[in-house]
């Protein structure tokens, strides 16, 4: 018998009971709960009459609504302008206190993104399988987590009976060999390895992120590139554990320590692959081959090399194909054929779960150190993840250089990542975004979104276009 | 979830056919946090002769008084007799949820929308498929006859008229065993608590990092 992968032995570790029709029942870790999806899965509770299962799982923090400019944050709830944000906010903080579940509200110094936060706060541990109403969810499986989105209704599910009914998915291993070059990043990889097998490329399956390149990854790295698992159609992601995961759970606020600790660190370390193991479908990529990527359509799939051209769909001889790009195009006022370093830039936004991180704000602020944001560009700001890494870009200096260079300097939140608080991108400009998603009017109404690295972000705040980050050093 | 076993209530018919979510429960109405409190804004557009905006107080508005849920004879209604295709449109949860806060426990109709009868299980509504001649037979009834209640049987699957006449209806089996034990998803789920329990406690020793320090609640005591 072969042996097992990452995925089979978390699945199998969690299996409370397999049903005849196929469906499992799969035990739940950690519920990571937000403001937005969570509401009407706590009143259901209340009108079962049925109290959480297991209230020390979940852990919650307001980040979708939230606004992010000091001063509407320094008035509280108060500073929330749209009232129906403002209730979605309080509902939160009302839930969890009645539910006894912990929460980092808006105004603690460790709120953030949720998918920030959790890692951080050492809420996401290995070989845990971890919800949240949200399908980003993904983001944990750098840590060798098995995470994944869920539904009002299956939130409500895990609040009650702490398990969740499942399908088992296929296993896929995307391999990604060799070295990077330097100034290609993390969010490049996922960008090429999602160009490559589509956005429905992983539908049905758990994609296990593997190879040279994907190991010398930081955590944060490592981090990005799950985030974007679901953008590839797979609901989880996941990197197996090795040296660079166990020093980054020790000593955060919510991990285990002392003699557990001890032993847990032994129990991860199987978190692997078996050698022998098969997978359903293999994607190689070669690290040394991937140049830095930029979206240019209304899907993550749309995207090519920054020294690339704009698809011409005259060229496409499949008609749907044809079809999907003349209408991206319409949307994004682009002609085919033309080059993405001609694309200009009204907005840039460095922020979003996939690149919020610390060390996503040192790279950006390594390329804007010194130099000015170009006067063309209308709004550039930098939005970090979580209070934390407010903090520590501060004592960092990063804020300084941003703002020294014309970048704005936000409170931690989704923000124009998806345009539920005021952060919202003006129909037909243009916006380098580090965020995930460029579907149509998702940054706001009308907006056109071009996703990229931090890097590239930074580079195109200067230059007022799209630049190779390679050859700016 | 509600269970459902018999119910024995008046019947208001709404004489139209492909009802559609929007016609049940309009967009404006799903910025809601809540799940309930849906009811009063029940076919919204029709009931009321003004429109309905989510924070309006509903008691101050003009009714609609040729619009069947308003007439004083089907006040308290609990079951809708209706049309083909019931329930098309959009697969807002919204539409159940409001016909339920309203009070209705069962519908009876020639035909639905696939999605929304789905959805009608989920909340414990009890969506029932008759003939046409049969719908338009009860439908006759009920405007003769003021006061006109069926009977919902479930457990015998009849729809039982005044006159003791009884209608067979029929009801997919596991479907059938979720209402009548008033059993949602996680009903089912809690059907094997004694399961998750002894796989908790099992975990709990097999891997104590995730519920001892690992625990979210007990850290922020001490931290
Ligand atoms: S940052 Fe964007 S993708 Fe991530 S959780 Fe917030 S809204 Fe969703």
């Amino acid at each position: 018998m072969s042996g097992k992968t990452l995925y089979d032995k978390i699945w199998d570790a969690h299996l409370v009971k397999q049903r005849a029709d196929g469906t499992a029942l799969i035990y739940i870790d950690r519920h990571l709960i937000h403001e937005v999806t969570s509401p009407q899965a706590f009143e259901g509770l209340r009108l079962a009459k049925r109290k959480p299962w297991r209230a020390d799982a979940n852990f919650a923090t307001p980040d979708h609504n939230i606004p992010t400019t000091r001063d509407e944050r320094s008035q509280g709830l108060a500073g929330i302008k749209d009232p129906v944000s403002k209730i979605q906010v309080r509902t939160l903080d009302d839930n969890c206190k009645e539910f006894g579940i912990f929460e980092l509200d808006m105004n603690d110094a460790r709120q953030g993104i949720v998918h920030v936060v959790g890692p951080e706060q050492g809420a996401t541990l290995p070989g845990m399988t971890i919800v949240c109403g949200d399908s980003h969810t993904s983001t944990h499986g750098a840590l060798g987590a098995l995470a994944h989105g869920i539904g009002t209704s299956e939130v409500e599910h895990v609040l009650a009976t702490q398990c969740l009914m499942q399908k088992k998915a296929k296993n896929m291993q995307v391999l990604v060999t060799g070295k990077l070059q330097a100034g290609v990043t993390a969010k490049d990889i996922v960008l090429a390895i999602i160009g490559r097998i589509g956005t429905a490329g992983g539908t049905g399956y758990t994609i296990e992120f593997a190879g040279e390149a994907i190991q010398a990854l930081s955590i944060e790295g490592r981090m990005t590139v799950c985030n974007m698992a679901i953008e590839a159609g797979a609901r989880a992601g996941l990197i197996a554990v090795d040296q660079a995961t166990l020093d980054y759970i020790k000593g955060r606020p919510f991990a285990p320590t002392g003699a557990i600790l001890e032993q847990a660190l032994v129990a991860w370390r199987s978190l692997v692959s078996d050698a022998d193991a098969v997978f359903d479908s293999v994607v190689e990529l070669d690290a040394a081959s991937i140049e830095p990527q930029v979206t240019w359509g209304t899907s993550p799939e749309m995207v090519t090399s920054v020294n690339g051209r704009i698809p011409d769909p005259a060229q496409e001889p499949d008609q749907t194909r044809r079809g999907n790009i003349e209408q991206a195009l319409k949307y994004m006022g682009l002609s085919g054929g033309s080059a993405i370093k001609d694309i200009k830039l009204d907005c840039i936004f460095i922020g979003s779960c996939t690149n919020s991180r610390i060390e996503d704000l040192r790279e950006a602020a390594k390329v804007v150190a010194g130099k000015r944001v170009a006067s063309t560009v209308e709004l550039a700001m930098v939005v970090p993840g979580s209070g934390l890494v407010k903090q520590q870009a501060e004592l960092e200096g990063l804020d300084k250089i941003f703002i020294a260079a014309g970048l704005e300097w936000r409170e931690p939140g989704c923000s124009m990542c998806l345009a539920m608080n005021a952060d919202q991108l003006g129909a037909g400009k243009h916006c380098a975004s580090t965020s995930n998603r460029n579907f149509e009017g998702r940054q706001g109404f009308g907006g056109r979104t071009h996703l990229v690295s931090p890097a590239m972000a930074a580079a195109a705040a200067i230059h007022g276009h799209f630049v190779d980050v390679r050859e700016l050093a | 979830m509600k269970k459902f076993i018999t119910e024995k209530g008046l019947v208001v018919p709404v004489d139209r056919a492909n009802v559609d979510t929007d016609f049940i429960i309009p967009k404006q109405f799903l910025k809601s946090i809540k799940r309930t409190g849906f009811g009063v804004n029940l076919f919204d557009e029709h009931r009321y002769l003004d429109k309905g905006l989510p924070d309006a107080d509903n008691s101050q508005r003009p009714l609609n008084m040729d619009f069947v849920l308003n007439q004083p004879r089907y006040q308290g209604a609990s079951i809708l007799l209706a049309r083909d295709n019931f329930g098309c449109g959009s697969s807002r949860e919204h539409a159940p949820w409001a016909l339920d806060d309203y009070g209705f426990r069962a519908i009876l109709a020639p035909s639905f929308a696939d999605i929304f009868f789905n959805n009608c299980f989920k909340n414990g509504l009890l969506p029932i498929v008759l003939s046409k001649e049969i719908i338009s037979e009860l439908f006759a009834e009920v405007a003769a006859k003021p006061g006109y209640q069926l009977t919902v049987n479930l457990t015998e699957q009849f729809v039982i008229r005044p006159d003791g006449t009884s209608i067979p209806f029929a009801v997919d089996a596991f479907r059938k065993h979720c209402l009548l034990n008033g059993l949602d998803d996680i009903g089912l789920t809690l059907e094997d608590a004694e399961h998750i329990k002894q796989f908790e406690a099992n975990w709990r020793q097999a891997a104590p990092w995730y519920f001892a320090n690992g625990n979210p609640n007990n850290r922020a005591k001490t931290a």
